[in-house]
């Protein structure tokens, strides 16, 4: 067990360091999130009404895609250096390999949040501060990159890898994006924990079976 | 000349045609028009079946994808992108009559209503089934990858109508039409007609699945020669 958790965090840990050194992915998420959201500011007459409204919707749209555009990266830079078969030489089982590579980018998209969801608080002038936003943005960050890592190492070989990861991605994380918008939406409304409690038992319905199931399937990913 | 037409027909095409005729027949001519909603409620007796073929071609990519990735062999691939061809064309004939039919009777195209949204992100996820196959290069790297889409999407199914159902809770959908929430006026009749029309798209459905799946093995079969072929030119075994 033990050695398990160390093969995943030294995975983790070499995409962390490399993240660290160039910071190519955190700021394509965070840039590119951040964009969405000025942009609707304008599409958008807000006021206080109805930023409340439109706010949750615009936020988790802006994450989802710009997580795109980070897990694009994920296994681009594996390709680009050869790594992947040195990773898949590696004398360990492969669901390892796609739970380290799941938890960076897991880190990625959880540190843009980190900078996007403030921003979001000044332009919707929303409460955005609370235990509630922490445990969807978990949620939602796990499903994420449950879902994204699987498909972004699937689609790293297709041609056009850029229009195929959204269009498998978005629709299949559908559910937890509603989850996540409706919690939310909940949350900046001021009600209680209660309220959301169906919406996050979706997330973490969705985590779960995801995260199981597409580390049970990585195998046949790579395999050559 | 008069081999090769009876070639062409196979039994179950015979079967769906003759079907597909008497489904005509009673959609037309025998059943009367439902009072509440007029002629337009005449759509159902497509739209159902078709709705019906394409959960059907799910359910088949879905088992068959699963199936693939266990035995690893290549007839669970040809019926998994056979079935996801067709089921993709009648998922398109589904949405497309579904909303002709809603204007008129819930005055709106679309709603977030449960199984709408259900139906529509399915349809998407088996869309990019297919890109992905399309994008891919041959070979069982690309079986495998989409079989692994197809189990996904099985896996989202239930958690998308979840989702959409809860979510059409929290938003009503707004249905306003002159016949909404009327009961139907046929009564048993309405049984009768939906039965022969789905049990004739029924077998149009495995018809062209079917035939689908002869030209996969058709093209896979070539590739294979073509293969053999280039390995014998280049050992010089003739």
């Amino acid at each position: 067990m033990m050695g398990s958790l160390s093969v995943i965090w030294a995975i983790g840990r070499k995409d962390l360091l490399l993240e660290i050194r160039n910071k190519d992915v955190v700021v394509a998420i965070a840039g590119f999130a951040l964009l969405v959201l000025v942009i609707f500011t304008f599409a958008i007459d807000l006021n206080q009404g109805n930023a409340k409204l439109v706010g949750p919707g615009v936020l988790w749209a802006g994450i989802a895609f710009a997580g795109v555009t980070g897990l694009n990266r994920a296994f681009a830079l594996e390709v680009e250096g050869s790594t992947l078969e040195a990773l898949m030489l590696a004398p360990i089982s492969r669901d390892l390999i796609y739970l380290g590579k799941a938890l960076g980018n897991f880190l990625f998209i959880a540190v843009a949040q980190i900078i996007v969801i403030p921003v979001f608080a000044v332009l919707f002038n929303l409460v955005v501060f609370r235990w509630e936003m922490l445990v969807i943005s978990l949620l939602t960050t796990i499903g994420f990159s449950a879902v994204g890592t699987l498909f972004a190492a699937m689609s790293v070989r297709v041609r056009a890898r850029e229009v195929m990861l959204p269009l498998m991605f978005l629709p299949v994380v559908t559910p937890l994006l509603m989850a996540a918008v409706e919690s939310t939406s909940h949350m900046v409304h001021g009600r209680s924990w209660s309220d959301m409690a169906q919406w996050l038992q979706i997330a973490v319905a969705f985590d779960v079976a995801f995260v199981v199931i597409s580390a049970f399937i990585f195998q046949h990913i790579l395999e050559d | 000349m008069l081999k090769k037409v009876l070639d062409l027909l196979d039994p179950l095409l015979i079967l769906s045609a003759a079907l597909m005729g008497v489904a005509l027949y009673l959609i037309f001519i025998w059943v009367p028009t439902e009072t509440n909603q007029g002629a337009v409620q005449r759509i159902l007796y497509f739209h159902v079946p078709v709705a019906w073929g394409s959960m059907l071609g799910i359910l088949v990519v879905s088992g068959s994808s699963f199936m693939y990735l266990w035995k690893k062999n290549e007839k669970w691939d040809r019926l998994a992108v056979a079935s996801a061809e067709v089921g993709v064309i009648f998922g398109a004939i589904m949405l497309l009559s579904g909303m002709i039919w809603a204007r008129p009777v819930w005055a709106v195209w679309w709603t977030g209503e449960a199984k709408l949204t259900t139906a529509l992100i399915l349809f998407f996820i088996y869309v990019a089934y297919l890109m992905f196959r399309g994008y891919f290069p041959p070979g069982a790297q690309r079986q495998r990858l989409a079989a692994i889409i197809g189990v996904i999407g099985a896996v989202d199914t239930p958690i998308i109508y979840f989702a959409a159902n809860l979510w059409s809770q929290a938003h009503p959908p707004l249905i306003t039409g002159p016949a909404a929430d009327a009961e139907s006026t046929l009564g048993s009749d309405l049984g009768i007609v939906l039965m022969a029309s789905t049990l004739a798209f029924t077998f149009l459905f495995i018809f062209l699945v079917q035939t689908r799946y002869k030209i996969r093995k058709s093209e896979d079969d070539l590739v294979e020669l073509k293969r053999i072929l280039s390995t014998s030119a280049m050992t010089g075994v003739n």
